[in-house]
């Protein structure tokens, strides 16, 4: 029953927020139901038998179609990323104010309904409902309460992974019609065997789609401006969250699916990953907007996992495991300070910034923190995660893994030019009369740290969680 | 044979209640009692009671699936009526008129679902266009709308002749008006089909595309549904083009081996054109009128598939189909329909003004558009799935999908339009009553999305 609750919890308390019309009702409604789902997760994966983490019941008998839900390692992991993360994206945008808030939190819980929906999912027609319930409440609130640009720039959004979304349900029909059992369990997807060709055009029907979320290079172009576009508490769901899909996708709908078109194509998508990341990390040099930089470094992160996922061993898979729920952490923390800094001095631009280490002496340390985990310095989170999948992407092939590394160095250009520019040199004009954040933004962003720092020294509990799903496909 | 007889007398009714009574809304509940019964009596004769009989010497033949269709065309005629009724009183001087010839066509549509002859099918096809020629032309002093009946009335006429035309032919060749021309092959025993037979088939074919707008045979669509009354472009786009679809189903489930394998190319052919101008065509329209006059071309090429993947998921789906897009083309049209202006500009902040309208209005959109969750998605689902199942004919389902992205396009440009978009949406008034029908409708849209079964299993039952 849990994994079922996981999901209605957010989709009801999410209904019901449509009709409190009370602003600060909203708000604290969200709040509380987003750490009812938490506390509810928490119990779950930590205290009951796994067989209470699976759900099946009747769906759709005529075509095969069971609402059946499951957990492994890794879907327990992103369920805890995606209940940890919404009581931290509510409180920490507590103090922001949306016209319409009740819309806009029930938007908010929506997704986070369709977002745990695609993590449990364990039925290729159940996935495909909530991989587009996820998208939904995003195309709305970024359209609505956005930036000037919103309309056009979520439209495109939303029509690219639209059109991935569709290819994909013509790949889920054919892998339905060739089953043993004309079923869409994904056991029965587990065991279809196609012949090479169909096996490696039916591969890219599901790669598109995985690609645009992720997005990997050349399906990336709708990524910066969405980032930039959408309101920050949307933006911090998307980027920690969201994009994970992508990369869940792949590993649970893709490989064990195609694992000879996998293994076919791996150098293919491995430079079109690597190609991204230098790609990005040079753009992001060139940036003077705090939120297009980490949407540009983001785009970095996620290919670098792609190419570890790619090479196809377990030191690779590992690093991404790890990665994706602290990329989910450190990306969420970044976009906290880039929100504090936006909301305090109507700016997101380097160039009208600065000194803000002298006015905001705690922030500066807790920017500084998340922008070294983004580095991936030793000790920070995401320094075992990136270790780990260099080494994988090392063991396929060093050419791939030595033109990866260069992401590293660029990386540490245009982070620390952020930081640079942002907290350290004079005051300008307009942070002449910059104060400290406020105490929920602080909790938040310390615990956050505290997080980045613990995972970083001691990574072995996410390795533990995730290492069931990491050697059953693997093996495969 | 219930629905054909009722429908025909119900439709007498009409005639006659509009010497009888004057209050225009009294006409209307007369109406609705009249598709009341209607539909009942369709529903006790699909279960075999209190059905009539008469020997119509096999020119007739019900089965479970034509009367189901039946049901679903009066029940969509009669949440049609619900909620567009008032504009239908207002469309002209005869309202009692309006509905005695929906009536009638309701009747065509019954005779289209079990004809099993050609005769009876040009008789059917006929009885549900002429009404129609009277409807486009209701608002007799505006011009659009009389060019559009003239329009219609002369391009109508010209399809209906090449019918014959085809009907001649394959009556001259094989000396019946039955269906199963696969039995008539020549007494050599080999199924070679005459030439005059196949110039039949493919002029039926061009024929029924006409009926359907599908390419490139749907210059008349937009042209007669822009220039047609809203409220009965309503009626035109959903049931009537479904009964299209019915017929051709019908007629072409047993007729492809005839062609051999060119029966393939040309109709994939037909579907992807139709697909292309239909979609494109509708992604540069101003008016979101004549945007869904072209938007219903594009879902012709979508229904189209039935023909092509002749399965039993193919059936399945075109009722599905008929039944999703009915229902959100008459829910999107009763709010065109409350607008005042038409353009895409003319929906701007109805959102703000009229939350309701625009929700309501959006179900239906996303449902046009195939969003999972909505009935929509899984007539677009049964579609592609009875392709693959079919023959693996993915390319052309490829195609279909990426239109199907295309078509997102314009539907959520009214989304925009309601939802982000500042401005002062001028809306007729709104009573209560439709609201909550228009909720109701959007709610079972839902529902349908998310148990289609609902629907199929009643086919079954």
């Amino acid at each position: 029953m849990i994994p079922v609750l996981l999901i209605l919890i957010p989709l009801v308390t999410g209904l019901v927020s449509f009709f409190l019309k009370q602003p600060g009702t909203a708000k604290n409604w969200a709040v509380l139901s987003s750490l009812v789902t938490l506390a509810v997760a928490m119990v779950g994966i930590f205290f009951l038998p796994a067989n209470q983490l699976a759900y099946d019941a009747s769906w759709l008998p005529d075509l095969g179609s069971r609402f059946t839900l499951m957990t492994d390692g890794m879907g327990k992991m992103l369920c805890l990323l995606t209940v940890v993360s919404f009581p931290v994206v509510f409180i920490a945008t507590y103090k922001n104010e949306y016209s319409n808030a009740h819309n806009f939190y029930g938007l908010m819980l929506l997704s986070q309904a369709g977002l745990l929906g695609v993590f449990l999912a364990a039925d290729a027609l159940v996935f495909y409902f909530f991989w587009e319930l996820a998208l939904i409440p995003f195309y709305f609130l970024c359209s609505i309460w956005g930036g000037n640009k919103r309309i056009a720039v979520t439209f495109k959004f939303f029509i690219y992974t639209f059109i991935g979304s569709l290819l994909m349900l013509a790949g889920i029909l054919y892998l339905y019609f060739h089953s043993a059992d004309h079923s869409f369990a994904i056991k029965s997807f587990y065991h279809i065997k196609l012949a090479a060709k169909t096996e490696n055009l039916i591969f890219w029907l599901f790669f598109v789609a995985f690609a645009i979320k992720m997005p990997i290079f050349p399906f990336h172009t709708w990524q910066p401006d969405a980032y930039e576009q959408s309101p920050t508490a949307t933006t911090m769901v998307m980027s920690g969250i969201m994009v994970k899909m992508g990369i869940f996708a792949v590993v649970r709908w893709l490989i064990p699916v195609f694992p000879n078109a996998s293994a076919h194509y791996a150098n293919l998508v491995i430079i079109l990953s690597v190609t991204g990341m230098l790609y990005a990390s040079l753009i992001a040099i060139r940036q003077d907007d705090i939120k297009r930089l980490i949407a540009y470094s983001s785009i970095a992160h996620i290919g670098l996992m792609c190419a570890a996922l790619f090479s196809l061993n377990k030191t690779g898979w590992e690093g991404v495991m790890i990665q994706m729920f602290n990329h989910g952490v450190n990306v969420i923390g970044l976009w906290i300070v880039a929100d504090v800094i936006e909301q305090k001095l109507g700016t997101r631009k380097f160039s009208e910034l600065g000194g803000l280490a002298q006015k905001a002496p705690v922030m500066a340390i807790l920017l500084v923190v998340m922008a070294l985990a983004n580095i991936a310095l030793p000790l920070t989170n995401a320094f075992i995660g990136e270790f780990l999948m260099f080494n994988g992407l090392f063991q396929y092939n060093m050419v791939f893994a030595a033109v990866a590394g260069i992401s590293v160095i660029l990386a540490a250009v245009y982070t620390l030019n952020m930081v640079q520019k942002v907290l350290y040199g004079n005051t300008v004009a307009t942070t002449e009369n910059a104060t400290e954040m406020s105490g929920n933004v602080q909790l938040v962003l310390i615990v956050l740290t505290i997080g980045v720092i613990v995972l970083g020294v001691y990574p072995q509990p996410l390795i533990d969680l995730t290492k069931d799903t990491v050697n059953a496909i693997l093996v495969k | 044979m219930n629905a054909i007889i009722v429908s025909a007398l119900m439709g007498v009714v009409m005639m006659f209640s509009g010497i009888l009574v004057k209050n225009r809304s009294a006409v209307t509940s007369i109406a609705v009692i009249g598709l009341l019964i209607l539909l009942v009596s369709n529903i006790l004769n699909t279960y075999g009671i209190c059905s009539i009989q008469i020997d119509t010497k096999g020119l007739l033949s019900f089965e479970k699936f034509g009367m189901f269709f039946n049901s679903i065309a009066i029940a969509a005629t009669l949440i049609y009526v619900l909620l567009s009724g008032k504009e239908i009183e207002n469309a002209g001087t005869y309202v009692a008129d309006y509905y005695a010839l929906i009536f009638f066509v309701l009747c065509g549509v019954s005779i289209l679902s079990s004809f099993n002859g050609l005769l009876m099918l040009f008789i059917g096809i006929e009885i549900l266009t002429i009404p129609l020629y009277i409807l486009t032309g209701s608002d007799k002093r505006n011009l659009k709308s009389n060019e559009a009946a003239l329009k219609y009335f002369l391009m109508g006429s010209f399809s209906t002749g090449i019918m014959l035309m085809g009907i001649t032919l394959i009556y001259g060749a094989t000396g019946a008006f039955a269906l199963g021309m696969g039995s008539l092959a020549p007494s050599t025993g080999l199924l070679m089909p005459s030439f005059l037979e196949v110039a039949g088939v493919i002029l039926l074919f061009v024929s029924m595309c006409f009926k359907v707008s599908a390419a490139p045979f749907h210059f008349w669509t937009p042209d007669v549904y822009d220039g047609a009354p809203a409220v009965f472009t309503s009626f035109m786009a959903t049931v009537v083009k479904a009964a299209g679809f019915m017929a051709f189903v019908r007629l072409f489930d047993n007729h492809t081996n005839i062609l051999g394998p060119s029966w393939h190319i040309l109709l994939g052919f037909v579907i992807v054109a139709t697909l292309l101008i239909g979609n494109i065509t509708a992604v540069f329209q101003q008016s979101v009128k004549r945007m869904l006059a072209y938007s219903s071309i594009a879902q012709a090429g979508f229904m189209l598939f039935a023909l092509y993947s002749v399965n039993d998921l193919a059936k399945e789906g075109i009722l599905l189909y008929a039944v999703a897009y009915s229902l959100a083309t008459i829910g999107i049209f009763a709010v065109l329909i409350k607008m005042k202006d038409y353009t895409f500009d003319g929906f701007n902040g109805l959102a703000k003004t009229q939350p309701a309208l625009a929700l309501g209005a959006t179900i239906c959109l996303l449902s046009l558009s195939g969003i999972p969750l909505t009935a929509g998605f899984f007539a677009k689902y049964y579609m592609l799935a009875s392709m693959v199942k079919a023959d693996g004919s993915i390319w052309l389902v490829i195609v279909a999908v990426l239109f199907a992205a295309v078509s997102v396009y314009y539907y959520f440009r009214v989304i925009q339009a309601m939802y982000f978009k500042e401005g002062e949406a001028a809306v007729s008034p709104v009573s209560t009553a439709f609201r909550i029908g228009l909720l109701a409708l959007a709610a079972l849209i839902i529902l349908v999305g998310i148990f289609p079964s609902l629907v199929l299993n009643w086919f079954y039952f």
